[in-house]
């Protein structure tokens, strides 16, 4: 192994956490290897599929940290609302901030976040990205960590950091537990087209068997209203739902969707994620720490996840950069306890996890039960509620990353 | 200074033979440690744990001292560090990161091999001698550090000596020790060496030194404190730095 591969992190996972990671820690001086199996230029290829991410507030700190946000505020879609409705009735509920309170967040095409992360990576220096990387071995020791990837390059780190996501290979061979809540249902993402603008609304429409979200994206090139799909159906409906036609399926929603947008005028290709829970007893092992879906997911509806795992990026940064102004390498067990005490499995994950939101909550009340209704993904995406929840549940405040701060 | 007055410590501790301020039976209790110091979790874990607070201060000294920028990566470039009683390098590698060229001593030879190992793995130029301070000729420095040593020192007004003889003029000493409180006595010694979290035998609580009067033998030794900081411990913030005194201080001196 030549010593100049030598670098501070070694991360496993060039997806929008790792490779917003890796910008981070850039902007702090750590250099880091990334190491991806996908092709970059699939990843980022044209379509209108639906994947789509909400950018909190503080996300979008970060993202202006690192010097993304002046070329990603154009693709950004903010969200002035968040309308609740159960099955369309009458009687919606309507979560606007107040002016000073800025957005509910920000809709992004999951594409348009990988380009620009993945500009930005392409021109930092302290950036070695190895994309279409398939890994075959990894190794932790006193005082290094190694990925082999299949061509024999042996990439060698201080810290071994796994943002592989949900089914994250470094963590299953690390054996860090992972604890699951399967909710037998899946989530069917997709994009529509269709004939009256979103205003900027994000639709959150209750059915008995689950939550059907409308997620406002911004108009295509040609002036076509967009917004992405997020639909909960059954597990065991979900393979039917999938495999039906274009139009079938059209109709299905056009169901749903009553009159909300008008005609639904066209479908991207559609994807499907399991709905469910889990988190990690730990985060971090020797020389090792787990980012974003690796460590903890909750439902994927609306793209929630990534908010948490930035949040995970901007505290494992300011961790290593504190070490680091006291001589500590990126490796360093103080530091990584740090970490693991700060983002790691607590009180409030736990009740997330048991469904507790609304035995948690415990409010009697319309407000209380708009909250309960509106579920997990509707608190995370209320930056205020979320801010009070948190506080109250972890008993912190000011816990925030600085990375994630105005 | 009250404290002072009615201390059992000058009756009990032995007297130091010639230059030899580190008691044989204390030596070779960490010699036989020297194994296990890198390991976060193992006998020194509180002393891991430790190290992010006081390098915190030693951080904030350093700045203050020599006027440094307080973001930038390598505060002690140019300068040159002894760190005393440097067990197995857990302050000496932080140091050498920081930029200074590293000399680290400790009574124990395994101590020493076991750092010297430590640091070639870590790719980290530090020099580590075996032995007693005043018996080496090592010159002066811009930087001292004798932390958590003293309370094993038989005598005190030896060491402090030859830490201000090893300073160059405007440079800087760094000591930390426990305080001799009956706070100390229960955290410390009887309660965190109970309960393994510190080896047993490791403390003597009668050999710890108020700061009142680390202060008077610092100035007795020709040293100037400047700050002094507690290392105090709660179960939400863990070990960290505080105003009260009465566990553990940490403090900054130059030459008078």
């Amino acid at each position: 192994m030549a010593l100049s591969d030598r670098r501070d992190l070694l991360i496993l996972g060039g997806g929008l956490v790792g490779m917003t990671l890796a910008l981070a820690a850039a902007k702090e001086g750590f250099s880091s290897h990334v190491v991806d199996r996908a092709d970059p230029a699939e990843l980022t290829a044209e379509g209108f599929d639906g994947r789509a991410s909400a950018i909190s507030t503080a996300s979008w700190n970060l993202f202006r940290n690192i010097g993304l946000a002046e070329g990603l505020d154009k693709h950004a879609c903010p969200i002035a609302t968040i309308a609740v409705t159960d099955q369309l009735k009458p009687g919606r509920i309507d979560f606007s901030p107040e002016p000073h309170e800025g957005t509910l967040g920000r809709m992004f095409a999951n594409r348009q976040l990988r380009l620009a992360l993945f500009e930005a990576a392409r021109g930092e220096p302290l950036i070695a990205w190895h994309s279409q990387a398939e890994i075959v071995a990894r190794e932790r020791g006193e005082h290094a960590v190694s990925a082999t990837l299949a061509d024999g390059q042996e990439l060698a780190g201080a810290l071994m950091i796994a943002a592989e996501g949900r089914g994250s290979p470094t963590r299953e061979e690390a054996g860090l537990a992972i604890a699951k809540w399967d909710y037998r249902h899946r989530a069917i993402i997709t994009g529509l087209e269709h004939e009256k603008p979103h205003e900027n609304v994000a639709w959150e429409i209750f059915y008995p068997a689950g939550p059907f979200a409308l997620l406002p994206m911004l108009d295509g090139a040609d002036g076509t209203h967009r917004s992405a799909l997020v639909w909960t159906v059954d597990e065991a409906d979900a393979a039917g739902t999938l495999k039906l036609s274009d139009r079938a399926f059209l109709a299905e929603v056009d169901k749903r969707m009553g009159d909300l947008f008008g005609a639904v005028t066209a479908v991207g290709p559609r994807a499907s994620f399991p709905l469910g829970f889990h988190h990690t007893a730990r985060i971090t092992g020797d020389r090792l720490a787990l980012v974003g879906d690796s460590a903890h997911g909750i439902h994927p509806i609306a793209g929630q996840g990534l908010n948490l795992g930035l949040r995970d990026v901007g505290a494992l940064v300011e961790v290593l950069a504190d070490g680091a102004r006291l001589g500590l390498e990126p490796g360093d067990a103080q530091l990584l306890a740090r970490y693991e005490k700060w983002r790691g499995l607590d009180a409030f994950m736990v009740a997330l996890a048991t469904d507790g939101l609304t035995r948690l909550f415990g409010i009697p009340g319309p407000a209380a039960s708009a909250v309960r209704r509106f579920g997990m993904g509707g608190v995370q995406r209320m930056p205020l509620l979320k801010r009070w929840f948190m506080d109250e549940a972890r008993g912190v405040s000011g816990d925030v990353p600085e990375m994630l701060r105005a | 200074m009250s404290d002072a007055t009615t201390s059992p410590r000058s009756n009990s501790t032995p007297p130091s033979t010639g230059g030899a301020t580190i008691r044989p039976e204390e030596a070779e209790h960490f010699g036989r440690l020297a194994r296990e110091w890198w390991d976060p979790q193992g006998s020194s874990a509180m002393l891991h744990r430790l190290n992010p607070v006081r390098l915190g201060f030693i951080r904030e000294a350093v700045d203050e001292h020599w006027g440094g920028d307080a973001e930038s990566a390598k505060p002690l470039a140019g300068k040159t560090a002894l760190d005393v009683g440097c067990g197995a390098g857990l302050l000496c590698e932080p140091l050498a990161r920081l930029g200074a060229a590293v000399t680290g001593v400790d009574a124990a030879p395994e101590n020493v091999a076991a750092a010297t190992a430590h640091a070639d793995g870590a790719r980290l130029d530090i020099r580590y001698l075996p032995g007693e301070l005043a018996e080496l000729d090592l010159g002066r420095f811009d930087l001292v550090t004798c932390l958590e040593v003293i309370e094993h020192v038989a005598d005190k007004a030896v060491l402090l000596r030859s830490l201000a003889e090893r300073l160059v003029p405007g440079g800087l000493a760094i000591l930390s020790t426990p305080n001799r409180t009956p706070q100390s006595k229960l955290l410390l010694v009887e309660g965190a060496e109970a309960v393994g979290m510190i080896p047993k035998g490791t403390h003597h609580w009668s050999d710890f030194v108020t700061p009142e009067e680390l202060c008077e033998l610092l100035r007795e030794a020709g040293l100037e404190p400047l700050a002094m900081k507690g290392i105090g411990f709660s179960p939400m913030k863990g070990l960290h730095l505080s105003d009260d005194l009465s566990l553990n201080y940490i403090l900054s001196a130059k030459p008078a």
